[in-house]
């Protein structure tokens, strides 16, 4: 018999193998994947499919009345739909392009160069990952009003800038950046910023990628700015929105479960599209780049 | 591993450091440690939001362990229940499902990893929505009319009332949303193992992929199961917000209620924000034993 030779991951071709792994993978896949596909399926029905008993999974005849009652809503609440996607839009640019190169820069920091209190930051942010932001609300509510800050789109991103997660991942990554690399660099007389910019930056893409789905999740989806930091209507966020139609009395009935199917939908559909695009770059830069 | 390792020139000290973490460092104190800190002072107090808190030393701790019943008949039981499973199983099923997907080609690989993290996508409002509607419950409910029609059951079951069944569909929906950042590293990690690795493995006696699990992949990607360990489990903590959206709060019986769900019940719902605060401390150290123990097992040194 062959001894042992050792396997690869990521396989180039399917092996017969692999069949047991499919057998583990596939049912857990079909039951984590039904629930998303059921609030696709139920953003399209029609009334009369929604009242169907028997209930049905699968709409027979897709209408888009659901999104169409969604807009009406919002006409009639006064501000126009496409105020709060351009309040969101401007928000999640913001927050994901400043906290992308604030977290990066600290992670270089962190990782790489050495200062008094270094250790010390990096432990408290570490430990800020562990608290359950429920509790935090109250006094992050009173700083932001002590600011000054309160209805003003700066409430809704300055805030969420700060991902101590993102931070946290990023230094992870910069760790594995080897040395050598840095001081090879330094020998030819790159300044820090230089190493940040041309050596850092390029390898941790994997990690910059991952970073940015994690803040848009955050900023996208959050509602504790537009709830409590915002009193003026026309200042809030799409999320706001969206889930002051999915939380009233419309869920109770059958009808406004199609309407919260829908925004709930609306809601969604970025974080996929988004993740679908930087998850391909996430995979080919982790199996090909040079962090080893 | 870096706290040992030297950058040439700058070994000793490089003030540069301070600049690229001060925008970072600003926003983060401001935001994130202030408020943490504040929650903790409050802790001591007695706060009701209106009037000035009132320091009252370590009495919402001394009540929280000795005259709160709800929070040791069931906020705690269920705590670690939820936390057991959804933590640590969801953390084992995390770890099992990437290792699957890292041996796959990589088309399939991509669809599956994408199709089980993105329930994590969808945290926060919009699935409360799915579950209310999958869970109705009379028999136009989506549950009930399945399971009627294969017959284990004759009757509807009012499924976020039944105190039977909250907790087990809370924990369902945890272990549902598990495959986040954490499973996602981790899948990260295991395609960037060194490949020399494995034949040098081979070549020193490893016999199978089971030992080769256990000797080289995860010994050689020790900061992605690390920082997975901390995200699974909070991030199994923070989804327990998914109790009180589903079934209120407090939820029927006390059945579901976890320890995110007591502080709301306080802090929103009641006002007491000083104890409120306690019950996060606690919440925070918790959090901090399951992390102290994935250090041991992945840490450093």
């Amino acid at each position: 018999m062959a001894a042992y030779k050792g396997h690869r991951m990521n396989p180039d071709k399917f092996e017969k193998s692999q069949i047991k792994l499919y057998l583990f993978v596939v049912p857990l896949v079909l039951i984590t994947g039904l629930p998303i596909v059921f609030i696709f399926f139920h953003a399209f029905k029609p009334m009369e499919e929604l009242f169907a008993f028997p209930p049905k999974f699968i709409t027979t005849n897709p209408t888009l009345d659901n999104f169409r009652k969604l807009f009406k809503a919002s006409r009639s609440a006064g501000i126009p739909l496409s105020k709060y996607v351009f309040n969101s839009l401007l928000i999640t640019v913001s927050v994901v392009f400043s906290s992308l190169a604030m977290s990066t820069a600290a992670a270089y920091a962190l990782s790489k160069l050495k200062f008094k209190g270094r250790d010390a930051m990096f432990m408290i942010n570490q430990l800020a990952l562990m608290f359950v932001a429920v509790a935090v609300m109250i006094p992050r509510y009173l700083i932001v009003e002590k600011l000054g800050l309160i209805d003003t789109y700066w409430a809704m991103i300055l805030p969420l800038i700060p991902l101590p997660v993102a931070l946290f991942l990023l230094k992870q990554f910069v760790d594995q950046v080897p040395d050598s690399l840095i001081e090879a660099a330094y020998m030819d007389g790159a300044s820090d910023f230089h190493v940040y910019i041309k050596i850092i930056l390029p390898l941790i893409k994997p990690a910059i990628a991952t970073a940015a789905i994690l803040v848009f999740q955050q900023v996208w989806t959050n509602l504790e700015a537009s709830n409590y930091y915002i009193n003026d209507d026309s200042l809030k966020s799409l999320a706001f929105y969206m889930n002051t139609l999915t939380s009233t009395t419309t869920t109770n009935t059958v009808a406004g479960q199609g309407i919260s199917a829908a925004a709930s939908l609306i809601m969604f559909v970025p974080n996929l599209v988004l993740f679908c695009i930087l998850q391909k770059h996430v995979m080919n830069t982790m199996a090909h780049s040079g962090i080893k | 591993m870096s706290k040992r390792s030297k950058v040439a020139r700058k070994s000793q000290f490089n003030k540069n450091g301070y600049f690229f973490c001060a925008p970072y460092m600003i926003l983060f104190a401001t935001f994130i440690l202030a408020p943490v800190i504040i929650a903790v002072i409050l802790s001591f107090t007695n706060f009701n939001t209106i009037q000035f808190p009132s320091f009252v030393g370590l009495l919402n701790y001394i009540n929280l362990i000795t005259s709160d019943d709800v929070f040791m008949k069931y906020v705690l039981p269920n705590t670690v229940k939820y936390a057991l499973i959804v933590g640590v199983g969801g953390y084992v099923l995390s770890f099992l499902l990437a290792w699957a997907l890292a041996n796959m080609t990589k088309v399939p690989r991509t669809i599956f990893a994408l199709v089980l993290y993105s329930p994590s996508m969808t945290t926060g409002v919009a699935m409360t929505v799915l579950w209310k509607i999958m869970f109705t419950g009379d028999q136009t409910g989506y549950i009930n009319s399945w399971l009627m029609d294969i017959g284990v059951i004759n009757e509807p079951i009012i499924w976020l009332v039944n105190a039977n069944y909250l907790l087990p569909i809370v924990i369902l929906i945890g272990l549902w949303s598990s495959m986040g950042v954490g499973f996602l590293s981790i899948l990260a990690g295991l395609l960037n193992v060194d490949e020399s690795l494995y034949e040098a493995a081979a070549i020193d006696g490893v016999k199978n992929r089971f030992q080769e699990m256990i000797y080289i992949t995860i010994p050689s990607m020790k900061p992605q199961m690390l920082f997975a360990a901390v995200m699974t489990i909070v991030g199994a903590f923070q989804n327990g917000t998914i109790s009180s959206l589903l079934a209120g709060n407090p939820t029927p019986g006390y059945a579901a209620q976890l320890i995110v769900n007591h502080i709301e019940d306080y802090g929103f719902i009641r006002y007491e924000m000083g104890y409120a605060a306690a019950v996060s401390v606690v919440l925070l150290l918790i959090v901090q034993v399951f992390s102290t123990i994935s250090k041991k097992l992945f840490g450093d040194d």
